[in-house]
C-alpha cells in the first residue's frame, strides 16, 4: 500500500497539482486579459471602460463570467447536437494543454519533451476543427461562411508561421523550448531575425483571428462568424479558448524571439528579478500590442489577408529560411 | 535527463485529461442551472430579417478547397524542414545543396500557381 502511494499516488498528485498551478493561473489572466483590453482601448478611445463592478470595475470579468455561465444555453433546430457541444470542448481544451510545454523559467516546466516546438505547432494546427465543427454543426449561414473563412486564413498563415520557426530552429539546432532559450543568451533572436519577428508578430494575429484579420467575426457582415448560434457556457468555452490562445502566441512570441525568461540586460539589477516575472512581463508586453493593434488598424478585406498570407509572407519567410541558412552555413555558424 | 522519453508525455496525457474533464463540467454546470424555455423563434438559426428558407450545408466557394490544397503542400514542406533544420550542423554542405534542390523545385510550382492564378481572390 505504501509502495502504491510513494510510486504512483504521490507522483500523480504532484503532477495535477503542478496542472492545476498552471491551468488556475491562466484562467485568471484570460480574465483580466478581457478586463484589461476593455480598459486599454476605453483609454484609447478617451473612455473609462468597465468602472462599477469592484474597485476600478476590477471584478467586471467575473461579473460577466458568472452571468454567462447563468444563461440558457439554446440549441438551435437543425443543428448537429453531439458536435455543436464538442466543438467549443475541443477549441478550450487545446488552448489549455498546450501549456504543457512552455518552460516558465529555467527548469519551471510540466513536460520538458525534446520536440516542444513540435508539439505546439501541432496543437496550435489543431485549433481549427473547433471552428470547423462549430460552424458545420450550426447549421446557420453566417456560422458556416465565418467558419470557412477562419479555418482558410488559419491555414494560410500557419505555412508562413511554420517557416519562420524553421528560421529560429535553423539558429538553435534544438526542438526543445528550454534549449531556444538557452540559445538566446548572447543575443535575442529578435535582433538578428528582426523581420522574421514581425511576421511571427502578424501571422500570430492572423491565427488568433484578432483585428486587423478578425473577418471570421467581421460583425458588420458575418454578425460573429463560426459563434453566432453559440450562447452561455459554450460560447464562454470559445471566448476562453481565444484568449488563452493569445496568451500563448505571445508566450511563443516571447520564447522564440524575445529570450522567454532571460533578463533583457545579464548583470546585476536586472538578473535579481526572478525569470518568471520577465517572462510575464514580456508577455504582456506582446498580449498590450494586440489590444493597441485592435484599437488602431481598421479590417482587412478578405481579398487582402489571403494576399498577405500567400504573396507576400510566405514568398518572404521561405527567402529567409533560405538566407539564414545560407548565412549560418557560410559562416560556420552551425550550432553543433 | 534520465527518465525514459515517454514519461515526459504523461503530464500531457492528464492535462488532456483534466482539460477534457473541465470542459465537460463547466458545460455541464451551466446546463444544470441555466433556464430551459425554448420557443421555435428562439431554435430557428439566426438570419437577418427572413425566415431561413433552406439548408444551411449547401455549396461554398471552390477557392476554400483550393487553399487547403496549397496548405498540404507547404505544409509537408514544412514538416520536412524541420528534422533538416535541426541536422544542418551534422549534414553539412550536402545536406544543404540538396535541401535548396527541393526547394528550388517547390518554388518553380509556386510560380506555376502565382501565374495561374490560384493566389487570385476577388
Amino acid at each position: 500500500m505504501a509502495e502504491f502511494f510513494s510510486g504512483f499516488l504521490l507522483p500523480l498528485i504532484i503532477m495535477v497539482l503542478k496542472i492545476l498551478a498552471i491551468t488556475v493561473p491562466l484562467l485568471v489572466a484570460v480574465a483580466f486579459m478581457t478586463y484589461a483590453e476593455r480598459k486599454i482601448m476605453g483609454a484609447m478611445q478617451l473612455r473609462q471602460g468597465p468602472s462599477l463592478v469592484g474597485p476600478f470595475g476590477l471584478l467586471q470579468p467575473f461579473a460577466d463570467g458568472l452571468k454567462l455561465f447563468a444563461k440558457e444555453q439554446i440549441l438551435p433546430e437543425g443543428a448537429n447536437r453531439v458536435v455543436f457541444y464538442i466543438a467549443p470542448m475541443i477549441t478550450f481544451f487545446l488552448a489549455l494543454v498546450a501549456w504543457a510545454v512552455i518552460p516558465f523559467d529555467y527548469g519551471v516546466v510540466l513536460s520538458n519533451i525534446n520536440v516542444g516546438v513540435l508539439y505546439l505547432f501541432a496543437i496550435s494546427s489543431l485549433g481549427v476543427y473547433g471552428i470547423v465543427m462549430a460552424g458545420w454543426a450550426s447549421n446557420s449561414r453566417y456560422a458556416f461562411l465565418g467558419a470557412l473563412r477562419s479555418a482558410a486564413q488559419m491555414v494560410s498563415y500557419e505555412v508562413s508561421m511554420g517557416l519562420i520557426i524553421i528560421s529560429v530552429l535553423l539558429c538553435v539546432g534544438s526542438l526543445n523550448l528550454t534549449a531556444i532559450v538557452h540559445a538566446q543568451e548572447k543575443v535575442w533572436f529578435a535582433i538578428p531575425l528582426f523581420p522574421m519577428f514581425i511576421m511571427f508578430f502578424i501571422s500570430a494575429l492572423a491565427e488568433t483571428n484578432r483585428s486587423p484579420f478578425d473577418l471570421p467575426e467581421g460583425e458588420s457582415e458575418l454578425v460573429a462568424g463560426f459563434m453566432v448560434e453559440y450562447s452561455s457556457a459554450p460560447f464562454a468555452l470559445f471566448f476562453l479558448g481565444e484568449y488563452a490562445n493569445m496568451i500563448l502566441m505571445s508566450a511563443m512570441t516571447s520564447i522564440l524571439f524575445l529570450g522567454g525568461w532571460l533578463s533583457p540586460l545579464p548583470f546585476a539589477p536586472f538578473t535579481w528579478v526572478p525569470g518568471i516575472v520577465w517572462f510575464a512581463l514580456k508577455i504582456a508586453a506582446c498580449l498590450f500590442t494586440f489590444v493597441w493593434v485592435r484599437a488602431t488598424m481598421p479590417r482587412y478585406r478578405y481579398d487582402q489577408l489571403m494576399r498577405l498570407g500567400w504573396k507576400v509572407f510566405l514568398p518572404f519567410s521561405l527567402f529567409w529560411v533560405v538566407l539564414t541558412a545560407g548565412v549560418l552555413v557560410t559562416f560556420g555558424w552551425l550550432p553543433k | 535527463m534520465s527518465t525514459p522519453l515517454i514519461i515526459e508525455y504523461l503530464p500531457i496525457l492528464v492535462f488532456l485529461l483534466i482539460g477534457i474533464a473541465l470542459a465537460v463540467v463547466m458545460v455541464g454546470a451551466s446546463y444544470i442551472i441555466s433556464p430551459k424555455n425554448p420557443d421555435a423563434e428562439k431554435v430557428s438559426p439566426y438570419e437577418c430579417g427572413f425566415e431561413p428558407f433552406e439548408d444551411a450545408r449547401t455549396k461554398f466557394d471552390v477557392r476554400f478547397y483550393l487553399v487547403s490544397i496549397l496548405f498540404i503542400i507547404f505544409d509537408l514542406e514544412v514538416a520536412f524542414l524541420f528534422p533538416w533544420a535541426i541536422a544542418l550542423g551534422d549534414i553539412g554542405l550536402f545536406g544543404f545543396w540538396s535541401m535548396m534542390l527541393f526547394l528550388g523545385i517547390l518554388t518553380i510550382g509556386f510560380i506555376y500557381e502565382w501565374k495561374k492564378g490560384a493566389l487570385e481572390w476577388e
